[in-house]
């Protein structure tokens, strides 16, 4: 089963933990509602309209409310470290946390204690405390962005914020960039990186190269990052390998953007809808995008 | 080897190189401004604590007050309020590191979007409305991103203002960035 953490900008939301239903436009979880906007909630949908189209139960979600506090993102961060032990989960994903080294590690000793081990997926937040941990190599995918993977790529930024000047941001730069995180043990074992062009890429180097449909819109709209993780999340908790199931996602959410018919005004909900059309169309084709992939 | 000891050998560690590397450190011009800041913000919750600067750090007094880097804005907005500004603000394990100073401007015709560092801010240059806000792995981007999107850029709320993190930080350097090229 899929388990999905994080957080949502209600600081009144209460810590809620269970099967995740999306009805409408809002994601329900123990009788609580949350709109989807972007962030977790967005992850979430994504992982659930997927996961319809793949046959898999609804995914387990820890939600709770905190507009940059940090004291909402304690609290889960305490309540995986007592639970997560005792759950079954075969993939987590960990997203809008405030990063916190210390409580990164509680939660990674708890997963460790699992058996058999989940995979793991890290984005935002809690991507940022595994890098700066130093344990970025115990996570199955990272799904950073261009900015993200520069911070990655930084042996010495303890945020983007801080990711220096000579690391450009830039589209061009990318695979030099997925080079330097790994020489510097600073990724996770497959990277997926989100952009103008999506690269999927592990040690060995670049794996696969996305880049149709091109929207370049996509980039503005935000949210569009987090179903991307929500898809790849769901691919690979209904048991697909973690490659082809980041080249599979970049595919279905490049389409799934292409058929909401974009602007830069759109909201990601648009994009939402148009995932199970995108991903059964994908899925048709998935014998002729592993061949196109074949690096 | 005791049950304890074993579940302590487990437990990842961070090394001397990791341990600090989630918090910064506030250099203040003198003692006296470093007791009010402390003060100021052990008042409103945050985990501070004041030590003895790093040798990279050649000015302000001896002592600095290390705090969670991740709170930047939120604990610059507090000493603000308590008109005790900080000389400099660095990350500890590199305090020679500057905040990103690099814009990123892309041109969609009626829209425009700027990023800095991991956060991109889009602009409809006819109404000035905000239409969208993406990037960023800290909670207070969704919240920022409720508050702001669908308002005139003039009128709305700004990061400095309702955001806590450093990914409201980077936000608010896009919105000074976008009204800088936007507005008269």
């Amino acid at each position: 089963m899929l388990a999905i953490a994080g957080t949502v900008p209600d600081k009144d939301f209460p810590l809620v933990a269970g099967e995740a239903r999306l009805k409408g436009k809002r994601i329900r979880i123990e009788g609580k509602a949350i709109s989807v906007n972007r962030g977790t909630p967005a992850l979430l949908a994504a992982a659930i309209k997927a996961g319809e189209v793949l046959g898999q139960p609804a995914p387990f979600g820890y939600l709770v409310g905190d507009i940059g506090m940090g004291d909402g993102s304690r609290r889960l961060y305490q309540y995986l470290t007592r639970h997560l032990g005792e759950s079954g989960f075969e993939t987590i994903t960990f997203h809008y946390l405030q990063p916190d080294v210390d409580w990164h590690n509680r939660v990674l000793f708890a997963v460790e204690e699992m058996a058999p081990r989940p995979i793991l997926i890290a984005d935002a937040g809690f991507m940022y405390a595994a890098k700066m941990s130093g344990e970025a190599t115990k996570y199955d995918l990272f799904t950073p962005d261009i900015g993200e993977l520069a911070f990655l790529a930084d042996e010495e930024a303890p945020h983007p914020f801080y990711t220096r000047g000579f690391i450009l941001h830039d589209e061009n730069r990318v695979p030099d960039l997925i080079a330097r995180a790994y020489e510097h043990h600073n990724a996770a074992r497959y990277l997926l990186v989100k952009g103008e062009k999506d690269y999927v890429a592990d040690q060995q180097g670049i794996l696969a190269i996305i880049d149709s449909p091109m929207e370049e819109t996509l980039e503005a709209i935000g949210g569009t990052g987090d179903t991307l993780t929500g898809i790849v999340a769901a691919l690979i908790g209904a048991g697909m390998e973690t490659r082809e199931s980041a080249i599979i996602a970049a595919h279905v959410n490049r389409l799934a953007g292409y058929y909401a018919n974009p602007t830069p005004a759109t909201q990601v909900m648009e994009i939402i809808r148009h995932i199970p059309g995108a991903l059964e169309e994908i899925l048709e084709k998935r014998e002729g995008i592993r061949e196109q992939n074949a690096v | 080897m005791s049950f304890l000891k074993f579940l302590r050998s487990k437990e990842p560690k961070a090394s001397s190189e990791t341990e600090n590397r989630d918090r910064g450190i506030l250099v203040f011009e003198n003692t006296s401004e470093v007791i009010r800041a402390e003060n100021a913000l052990k008042a409103e919750g945050s985990k501070v604590r004041v030590m003895g600067p790093p040798p990279e750090i050649r000015s302000g007094c001896d002592l600095v007050i290390e705090f969670p880097l991740i709170e930047e804005l939120k604990i610059l907005r507090t000493l603000r309020e308590a008109g005790v500004a900080p000389k400099e603000i660095v990350p500890v394990n590199s305090p020679l590191l500057q905040p990103v100073d690099l814009f990123q401007t892309k041109d969609f015709g009626q829209y425009l979007m700027i990023r800095a560092a991991n956060m991109k801010l889009t602009v409809d240059r006819e109404t000035l409305t905000i239409v969208n806000i993406s990037g960023g792995g800290c909670p207070d981007v969704p919240y920022l991103a409720q508050e702001m999107v669908g308002k005139p850029l003039p009128e709305s709320p700004t990061p400095r203002e309702i955001g806590h993190t450093l990914c409201g930080y980077a936000l608010q350097l896009a919105y000074e960035e976008m009204k800088r090229q936007c507005l008269p």
